[in-house]
């Protein structure tokens, strides 16, 4: 079966996918959370305030959450997944947990995923937590070039991890397609 | 100013036609995400090819939602406020399906929209029609055991943008959907048969595939439509596929 077409969110957006407490998969302050923000930037450099990133991670033993409670959260359980609007400045932000690796001998990533007002599609990326060579070989990191690969890396500033998005340009994110997708025909 | 934004002023709906019609001839089912004819798209579309992975960890499974989430009252428009909003009331409902025709069972549908007079009660929508006391223009609900999701509201209005002169948007609503994977991940919109603006946008043509644009729209269904209450429209969504066998747990109703 061929997959319905994606559209853009558009402008109006914050009326119905932010939600309050969206970007806070932990509250602020708990201990062990850190900041995951960043700027998302167009081909000019300019940043984007009409853009929302979702992002999707284990938890910090590397367990894939299976909770509900990303919409209502109860200040407790930890779901993995948050959304977050940029603000007029293309910035956002979550509150978080550092996830895990899945696998053993594997860097820990968040799946991310971009939208905005002129982005036809969502897009998919990963932030690698820093220096993923630690961790273990990685089939994606390890199949691109040096200046691509750093577009995937989150790097450490005083309140957590940082990773700017970057839609166009010398630093353009890798953005990813999953081409094995059974029951697609491409 | 930057340079495109001057030509928004000066380009006509016949200078968006003839770039909608040069890209005819390729066929893509998916939106060209490089596609001029929608002007913000210019600077936000990523200029080198989506990278191939293989999906690993956490992107072979999506976030869970469940009661706590959503509660079965979001999923009527028409019953957010003190009084009854404007508008032809509708229902909208169908299956949500991944690519292998499997349902996608007890996952979040979220759906935002203009009002009946075309207008989002959103700061920036600045199209000088009414605003509607009585809607917001947003519902959230959890598909069934078999995919199936349902929305009663209010039949959204075409409007005005400034992609270029005398630019208008078919009527649509916007769909966001979650899968079983994380790469399933669709945010989409949903248009009404018939309308006389589909030829004219370039949103909805940046999907080239005639076929494809076609699964956008939504059919007039009667056997949904309400006695003395709404019109029925159905609207099946199909993801892509899976790339995880599916397992017992995933057919259990999160509690």
């Amino acid at each position: 079966m061929t997959a319905a077409p994606g559209q853009t969110v558009g402008p109006f957006f914050h009326i119905g996918l932010p939600y309050a407490g969206g970007n806070e998969l932990v509250p602020p302050g708990r201990a062990g959370a850190i900041r995951l923000h960043g700027r998302v930037l167009d081909g000019d450099g300019v940043p984007v305030p009409d853009a929302m990133i979702e992002i999707w991670q284990a938890d910090p033993g590397g367990k894939v959450c299976r909770e509900p409670g990303s919409i209502r959260r109860d200040g407790w359980t930890f779901t993995g997944f948050g959304r977050a609007a940029t603000d007029p400045d293309g910035h956002y932000w979550f509150t978080t947990l550092e996830p895990g690796a899945t696998h053993e001998g594997r860097p820990p990533f968040f799946a991310v995923t971009v939208f905005a007002r002129g982005l036809l599609d969502r897009l998919f990326t990963r932030a690698y937590l820093p220096d993923p060579e630690l961790f273990g070989p990685d089939p994606l990191l390890d199949g691109l070039d040096e200046e691509r690969r750093q577009t995937l890396i989150t790097s450490r500033d005083d309140t957590g991890l940082r990773f700017d998005i970057h839609l166009q340009g010398r630093r353009e994110t890798v953005f990813l397609s999953f081409p094995k997708h059974r029951g697609v025909w491409a | 100013m930057r340079k495109h934004s001057v030509g928004r002023v000066t380009t006509t709906q016949a200078d968006i036609s003839r770039e909608i019609e040069a890209g005819v001839g390729a066929r893509e089912q998916q939106p060209r995400l490089d596609y001029p004819a929608y002007r913000s798209s210019i600077l936000r579309h990523p200029t080198k090819a989506l990278h191939p992975a293989d999906p690993e960890g956490v992107e072979l499974w999506a976030p869970c939602f469940g009661h706590t989430d959503v509660a079965d009252a979001e999923a009527d428009l028409t019953i957010q406020h003190a009084g009854q909003p404007q508008g032809s009331r509708i229902t909208v409902s169908g299956r949500v399906v991944d690519g292998d025709g499997r349902p996608v069972s007890h996952q979040l549908v979220e759906i935002w929209q203009a009002n009946a007079a075309g207008r989002y009660a959103h700061l920036r929508d600045q199209h000088p029609a009414p605003l509607d006391p009585n809607f917001s223009g947003l519902g959230r609900c959890l598909t069934d055991a078999d995919g199936w999701y349902r929305f009663t509201t209010i039949q959204p209005g075409p409007y005005p943008w400034r992609n270029h002169l005398n630019a208008w948007r078919p009527a649509h609503i916007h769909f966001s959907l979650f899968g079983t994977d994380f790469t399933q991940r669709l945010v989409t919109q949903m248009y009404f048969p018939g309308d006389p603006l589909f030829a004219l946008d370039p949103i909805f043509q940046s999907v080239t595939d005639p076929k494809a644009r076609e699964m956008l729209i939504a059919t007039y269904e009667h056997d949904l439509t309400v006695p003395e209450f709404s019109l029925g429209y159905r609207w099946d969504i199909v993801l892509t596929g899976s790339h995880r066998t599916p397992l017992d747990s995933d057919l259990e109703e999160p509690s």
